[in-house]
């Protein structure tokens, strides 16, 4: 039992991790029909700029803002320069998206170097609490509050507010929300910015999480997210969440139980979804 | 009467296709104008392209004496008119109280004020208020895309084929209620059904392969057959 208690706390964190860059990709396709496959680049970006900041400072939560920021930042600048231009061809975005993801990995090796860059949790995420024979570490307790936070957060933005409202029409029918005199293409900047805020925001929680940062890792999370995005329901919000902590979980219990199979059990989870039901678990039929 | 809208040799294409060919039609203050032809004369285009969803490659389109077609669609709208399109564009996935949310451009006085009325007009959308766009019937469907054009302060409605798949008491309905907001705002109505068509309009307009080929008062249409046969097929 404390066996399962403690891969479930793996899983879920790692679920979080992953929700946090799937949430913003499937909003961006949801709202924009954009595939972003720099996406995961965005979250690499994060990691580097926000630890970079967090060992200058010595604050982990100045590390954070910092990336939040630095994602925000090159959100902008990446939905107005790069996507802009290719709205309403997929072709054209994921080429473009895919070059992008190249430039912004390559680039953090021209900045940081191309070696791995060690990174560890602040002193007080540092450890664990145990409970009997259960132990939970710090870090991926904290990286699982800040998920939820970030879920409820993102919830109560769609559900409560004003853009959120316009944002879920938006999914709908952006041609009416344009009709009903809403400018569509600020609401676009807002959801791409909020996306690639919170790729980053898990990219600088992944790096003292694994214990090391790269260059590639954007392209390794982005993969995932991507699963996660084609499992949850393309545009998906709700579904992203639970299809992360899905494949969170179950990578978690296949690298313990099969470890052989604990790369493959995420394809195959896509596998099963899309044969038994092809717009994903969550997503409406297309 | 003032012109409120005029439409000077319009053209539009959509892909390779040249769909409106020259569309030219005024629409004074406070009347109801309805466009007629038959299915693909380009009804529907020409609405869309008042509001900027196909881009006008020729001609001009006038609001309040100011040239609207080069302008974006959200300004169009905030500039003061309403769409209602074809297939009412209702959120399905949201309340029928957050179709009419979304709606509001600024939650003031006048907005309360209209979106009472309006559904009092439409009391149905007071019963279904928490109930999902996409669960409504189709009539309900057509009356929150009405009221969601409507409950904004907009000197002009657009109002495409509102009559479209209803059941006939349904279409009273629909008519009643556009009868009555005739009082507070100009309406461009497209419609096929020619009986509702000639009980609201004060004036028409007929568009015939993407050209408007005729024009004239409601009253005059009403009595002239052969025209009616020719660019209506009502015999």
């Amino acid at each position: 039992m404390d066996l399962i208690i403690n891969l479930t706390i793996n899983g879920l964190a790692t679920g979080m991790l992953i929700f946090l860059l799937a949430a913003g990709l499937t909003l961006i396709f949801g709202l924009m029909d954009v595939l972003n496959f720099a996406h995961g680049g965005l979250f690499a970006w994060g990691a580097y700029s926000g630890l970079w900041i967090y060992s200058q400072t010595g604050s982990f939560l100045a590390g954070i803002i910092g990336a939040i920021l630095t994602g925000f930042i090159l959100g902008i600048i990446t939905e107005r320069w790069i996507i802009k231009p290719v709205y309403g061809n997929h072709v054209q975005q994921i080429l473009i998206t895919l070059g992008l993801m190249l430039v912004l990995s390559e680039m953090l090796k021209v900045i940081w170097g191309p070696n791995q860059i060690m990174a560890s949790p602040p002193d007080y995420l540092k450890g664990s609490w145990e409970l009997g024979s259960i132990i939970i570490i710090k870090y991926r307790a904290f990286i699982i509050l800040v998920g939820l936070f970030i879920f409820a957060a993102v919830q109560f933005v769609l559900k409560r507010t004003k853009i959120g409202l316009v944002v879920r029409a938006g999914v709908m029918n952006k041609e009416m929300v344009q009709s009903l005199g809403i400018n569509i293409q600020k609401v676009f900047m807002f959801v791409f910015m909020m996306g690639a805020g919170m790729a980053a925001l898990g990219g600088v929680l992944l790096g003292p999480y694994s214990g090391v940062i790269h260059a590639g890792m954007g392209m390794e999370f982005a993969i995932l997210a991507f699963i996660v995005v084609v499992i949850g329901g393309m545009g998906n919000f709700k579904g992203s969440v639970l299809a992360a902590i899905l494949v969170g979980l179950s990578g978690s219990f296949m690298a313990y139980y099969v470890p052989d199979l604990s790369l493959a059990v995420n394809m195959l989870l896509m596998a099963i979804v899309l044969i038994i039901r092809p717009q994903g678990l969550f997503g409406a039929k297309g | 009467m003032n012109k409120l809208l005029t439409l000077d040799q319009v053209e539009t294409h959509i892909g390779q296709y040249h769909i409106l060919q020259g569309v030219s039609f005024e629409v004074k203050k406070g009347e109801v104008t309805v466009l007629l032809g038959r299915n693909g004369a380009g009804k529907t285009t020409t609405l869309r392209t008042i509001m900027g969803l196909n881009q006008a490659t020729k001609g001009t389109i006038s609001f309040k004496g100011e040239a609207i077609q080069t302008l974006p669609t959200y300004t169009i709208a905030k500039r003061g008119i309403g769409y209602v399109p074809e297939d009412q564009g209702i959120f399905a996935g949201l309340t029928v109280e957050e179709n009419m949310r979304v709606a509001i451009q600024t939650e003031n006085e006048e907005t309360a004020k209209r979106m009472e009325w309006i559904l009092n007009l439409f009391p149905d959308l007071k019963k279904f208020w928490k109930k999902p766009g996409g669960l409504l019937s189709g009539g309900q469907k057509q009356m929150l895309a009405i009221a969601r054009a409507y409950v904004n302060e907009n000197e002009l409605l657009l109002i495409d084929e509102p009559s479209k798949g209803l059941a006939p008491i349904v279409v009273e309905k629909v008519m009643e209620s556009i009868i009555q907001m005739k009082d507070q705002t100009t309406i461009v109505l497209v419609e096929q059904n020619f009986m509702m068509a000639s009980y609201i309009g004060d004036c028409f307009y007929i568009i015939d392969d993407g050209r408007t080929v005729s024009h004239g008062s409601m009253k005059q249409l009403k009595e002239d057959e052969e025209m009616k046969r020719k660019y209506l097929g009502i015999a």
